[in-house]
């Protein structure tokens, strides 16, 4: 298979239920490797397009490429699998039970014994279903869907409802098992996650894409950062007239520089004034998500994704 | 890339597989509610309402207890191949279904694999009844033993065929509750817990329509020397057609719902 061939390419994917559009006109390419969160509060359509994208659902118009192949063929050859958020295990089974099952549907899944320990529920093999946490039982279905050895993994909320301890063993398994090339996309609606686990953010909001880049990037559409350094007897109409300055506030001998673009803000301090003791800082992602979710900053970004 | 890759295959049969037949066969024989309705039950009914005609003969002959024993039979079998047919109301609720769709198993494959669990169980069913009947002393000619387990066995694929019905038509996981019931008044209207021939004529016109009259003659027409009567055989074939024909079609909706 040629390099070229993106691991997902949805081309103006919509989905009506009625007259609701849960998802509207989506095109996104992720290629190989990536590890891309897909980020929106509940009702963005996240579950909705991971559907689309599983062959689960059948898109209203548009359509979807996994390494070139429909969704459906994607499954079955085992090029695809996914850990869904809830539901989708027999509760009368054991742990072992529940894999092993599974594994026998593939022609060549990877030992059961593998899968469990990569997961890391080794030691509640012989556990009935029933009787596992949820966290217990999210490990169960990243398992299961290690089996395939799959080139794209898709995890919708896999984290939900868990403790912290819980959410942090379950990224612990998920990144120790991060094995070169194999492309990750997940669903969430907890900021720190796609923070902390992706190379990429798609931020989603009513069905639509209102922002895509690197986590950096992302902020920095909805919040930009903020410039500070002491600089006695700033001059605040030269600074205010940089490219990109929103705000520029004076506190005794510290100059706050509020700007989309700081890297131009920190260049002119250094270079052309006195300013020592520089720090730029970011608004937290948790800002920009609301920023970009909500209200009409995001139709004004929409033609800033990449 | 350095690392050879297996090119990527679909699985064979649409991933019908052996090994998952068995564990699916496990799953069942440790659940000690089916057991007991499948298997217990049937053989306790037996020492309660067979044995008490020990030494009775039908007009022909053969003996009241083996004609109780075989209709306990198509009972069990009944109920143990509506139940297996059953579990994919469970597993929809469950949403194991939805997981399976994740996977290469094609629908088809998943639905004989669910046909040949209940149909094990059916024969198990039989197969007990027909023990606990030769250990409490029932005597008939080995091809009546043969014959009789047969049609009740092969004709209890019309209740596999029911329960896959009812597996498609509602996704709940308390489906034989609600099933045991009704299986109950149909194995009355099938002759199985008294004698067609004492209902009221009314009662036994209706019975002869219903889904375990055919089954039920067919099984002790071997014992009876009845013969296969056109009425059961047709009723057989129709009630299987109809409840086949509904479980495909629910079948169909549930796999292309989207």
């Amino acid at each position: 298979m040629p390099t070229t061939t993106p691991a997902v390419e949805l081309t103006g994917l919509t989905k009506r239920y009625g007259a609701v559009t849960a998802v509207d006109g989506l095109s996104l390419r992720i290629e190989a490797g990536e590890v891309v969160a897909f980020l929106g509060p509940n009702g963005a359509g996240k579950t909705t397009t991971l559907d689309m994208l599983l062959g689960l659902a059948r898109p209203s118009t548009g359509s979807v490429r996994v390494y070139g192949d429909t969704p459906t063929d994607a499954v079955a050859l085992g090029r695809i699998a996914a850990v869904m958020q809830s539901g989708g295990l027999l509760k009368d089974m054991t742990v072992a039970e529940t894999v092993r099952m599974t594994a026998n549907l593939y022609p060549h899944a990877r030992p059961v014994a593998e899968v469990l320990d990569r997961a890391g529920i080794t030691d509640i093999a012989g556990r009935r279903v029933a009787k596992c946490s949820g966290g217990q039982q999210q490990r169960l279905r990243f398992a299961m869907a290690l089996l395939p050895d799959p080139d794209l993994m898709v995890l919708d909320e896999p984290t939900t409802g868990m403790d912290v301890e819980g959410r942090r063993d379950f990224w612990t398994a998920i990144r120790r098992d991060a094995r070169a090339g194999r492309t990750v996309l997940f669903a969430t609606h907890y900021l720190e996650e796609a923070d902390a686990y992706a190379d990429r953010i798609v931020l989603i909001r009513q069905g639509r894409i209102v922002a895509d880049g690197t986590t950096a990037e992302v902020k920095n559409l909805a919040a930009g950062r903020l410039v500070r350094a002491t600089l006695p007897g700033a001059d605040q109409v030269s600074l205010a007239g940089l490219p990109g300055v929103e705000s520029v506030e004076v506190r005794g001998d510290t100059v706050l520089v509020q700007a989309a673009d700081s890297d131009e803000v920190a260049r002119y301090l250094l270079n052309h004034t006195s300013a020592r003791d520089l720090e730029i800082t970011s608004r937290n992602l948790e800002d920009a998500f609301l920023a970009l979710t909500t209200g009409t900053a995001a139709d004004e970004l929409q033609g800033s994704t990449r | 890339m350095t690392t050879t890759v297996m090119p990527r295959q679909r699985p064979a049969m649409g991933g019908f597989n052996v090994p998952n037949l068995l564990l699916e066969i496990r799953r069942v024989l440790r659940n000690r509610r089916t057991l007991f309705f499948i298997l217990v039950m049937p053989a306790v009914f037996f020492l309660l309402f067979g044995l008490p005609n020990k030494g009775q003969s039908l007009d022909n002959g053969a003996p009241v207890t083996g004609y109780i024993m075989i209709s306990l039979a198509v009972y069990g079998a009944m109920v143990a191949t509506t139940s297996g047919g059953g579990m994919v109301a469970v597993e929809r609720a469950q949403g194991w279904s939805r997981q399976l769709r994740l996977t290469p198993l094609r629908p088809a494959a998943y639905v004989a694999t669910k046909v040949l669990t209940a149909m094990t169980l059916g024969l198990l069913a039989v197969l007990v009844e027909f023990v606990v009947g030769a250990v409490c002393g029932v005597s008939m000619p080995a091809h009546v033993w043969l014959l009789s387990g047969l049609a009740a066995w092969l004709g209890s694929l019309v209740f596999a065929a029911f329960g896959l019905f009812v597996g498609y038509l509602a996704p709940a996981e308390n489906v034989m509750q609600f099933l045991g019931p009704i299986l109950a008044i149909l194995a009355m209207f099938g002759g199985l817990f008294v004698p067609l021939e004492v209902l009221p004529e009314v009662m036994q016109q209706i019975a002869r329509f219903t889904p375990v009259y055919g089954v039920g003659e067919l099984a002790r027409s071997p014992l009876t020397g009845t013969g296969a009567t056109a009425g059961a055989v047709a009723n057989v074939v129709l009630w299987t057609v109809a409840f086949g024909f509904g479980a495909a079609r629910l079948f169909r909706r549930d796999t292309q719902r989207v």
